[in-house]
């Protein structure tokens, strides 16, 4: 597949043509929604430079804590089975495996989808 | 729309304001899909008079997952708040079915600054944010102290009912999200000792708090007013999403929690702790993070197809990274 104009240089495109084209003629709530588009594109720049590294790293560290290596299962089966031990109590705040994983998830995640999040920075002081 | 907006409002002019005869400048302020504000200036032999509509179009369906109340409602509890000395707006006309203007009510429009994030930075509130923290413990008292016998049509949940209901809605999305499930297990597993029911604000933060340079003006937008526990207003201003930015302040992110309690202790007469309000802010997240995902579910499912309602399905991992950072200190 042909790269050019590339993924990158697309979503900067339209986000240039946001910010000073449509912004500057547009108004209350349409004036508030076009920022809320300029902030999800740049959501998808992020989601699109790290979603495969993520869910990678991610699959092995549920694999490696559930002890479970099964390839007919996907990232959300993992993730479901996680959630299962959590609400019956077989794996619990006692755990500092399990905090330690749903931490680096948690990071990650919100990398992507918020990295000027203040409890970000929060988790991210080494004061543990 | 707005024109016939403003000729049913025009009708009910003389029933509003003394001598007053139309409504001008009627402006639509702000408001998603289901709730409007609307300003606007009706001029009487004397002076001019700012108010405020709000109102809920007719034909549009509540959002049953919030179970918010109706305005109506909403005009009588910002009433009786009112009447017990908490600062809000003064109710002037509650619309009727024959009025023709949907579930609606006008108040005054009051005079201060809601946004956050100038509340919080902008050197004119230097002086009430040093304040509002106490101001906030004494609104809450009084908001707390309203009688509640003549209230039973509000929904009554406290602690663990908020927790049931909002679990209901978090597993009707079939996501598998091991945070919030951890926080669930967590708040099932540690439950708060029971406390008096009380008239709840539901959402009593930055955003629905009107200031000045003098602090409290008004407390506004009681849609999701309810009976139940105290806590759960104090813990509401403090979950981290609502310090907006300034994380080092627990309340609001302009107020430390012990400032509030002192005064609502002293209002009030209870006797909360700063401790005992941890398990309504893990609370007061997760209900955030199942309230990001049933907005993203208004998009999914078509209804609202809005980048905004979009957008904010990503927010639910910020609830998530609070959840983690307040579980490790609890």
């Amino acid at each position: 597949m042909h790269d050019q104009p590339s993924q990158k240089e697309l979503i900067d495109a339209v986000k240039r043509f946001i910010s000073d084209t449509a912004m500057p003629q547009l108004k209350g709530r349409a004036a508030f929604h076009a920022r809320v588009a300029l902030n999800v594109l740049d959501i998808l720049s992020r989601d699109i430079a790290n979603r495969k590294k993520n869910e990678e790293a991610e699959l092995t560290r549920l694999q490696a804590y559930l002890e479970c290596y099964d390839s007919g299962l996907k990232l959300d089966d993992y993730n479901k089975m996680l959630c299962k031990k959590i609400s019956n109590g077989e794996k619990g705040l006692d755990d500092p495996e399990l905090l330690e994983l749903l931490w680096q998830n948690a990071v990650e995640q919100l990398k992507v989808d918020q990295p000027k999040y203040s409890g970000l920075k929060t988790a991210l002081q080494p004061q543990k | 729309m707005i024109e016939s907006l403003q000729n049913n409002l025009n009708a009910l002019i003389p029933k509003m304001v003394n001598s007053g005869q139309t409504a001008s400048n009627l402006t639509r302020l702000s408001g998603g899909a289901s709730q409007e504000t609307y300003a606007f200036e009706v001029q009487t032999s004397s002076s001019t008079v700012d108010l405020i509509l709000r109102r809920s179009p007719t034909g549009i369906d509540r959002d049953t997952s919030t179970a918010s109340v109706t305005l109506a409602q909403e005009a009588k509890l910002i009433e009786l708040a009112r009447n017990n000395g908490v600062p809000a707006p003064r109710v002037i006309y509650v619309c009727s079915p024959e009025d023709n203007i949907g579930d609606s009510f006008v108040m005054s429009r009051e005079i201060g600054e809601t946004l956050a994030r100038k509340i919080l930075r902008d050197n004119t509130y230097e002086r009430t944010r040093k304040i509002l923290a106490r101001q906030c413990g004494d609104a809450l008292a009084k908001i707390h102290a309203v009688a509640i016998d003549s209230l039973d049509w509000l929904q009554n949940r406290a602690g663990i009912a908020q927790l049931d209901r909002y679990e209901e809605i978090f597993r009707g999305f079939e996501v598998h999200r091991p945070i919030l499930e951890l926080a669930i297990r967590w708040l099932r597993d540690n439950p708060p000792k029971p406390s008096d029911t009380v008239l709840v604000h539901g959402d009593f933060r930055l955003g629905n708090l009107m200031v000045d340079e003098n602090g409290l003006v008004a407390v506004l937008d009681w849609e999701l007013a309810h009976l139940g526990d105290p806590r759960e207003d104090i813990a509401w201003i403090c979950v981290n999403s609502w310090r907006f930015g300034v994380t080092e302040r627990r309340v609001g992110g302009f107020g430390d929690l012990n400032e509030l309690l002192d005064t609502y202790n002293e209002t009030s007469g209870k006797n909360f702790f700063a401790k005992e309000i941890d398990w309504f802010e893990v609370l007061g997240s997760l209900k955030w993070g199942i309230m990001c995902m049933t907005m993203y579910e208004v998009f999914r499912s078509g209804a609202d197809p809005s980048v905004e309602r979009a957008a904010i399905g990503r927010r639910v991992s910020e609830t998530e990274i609070d959840i983690i950072n307040l579980l490790e200190k609890v």
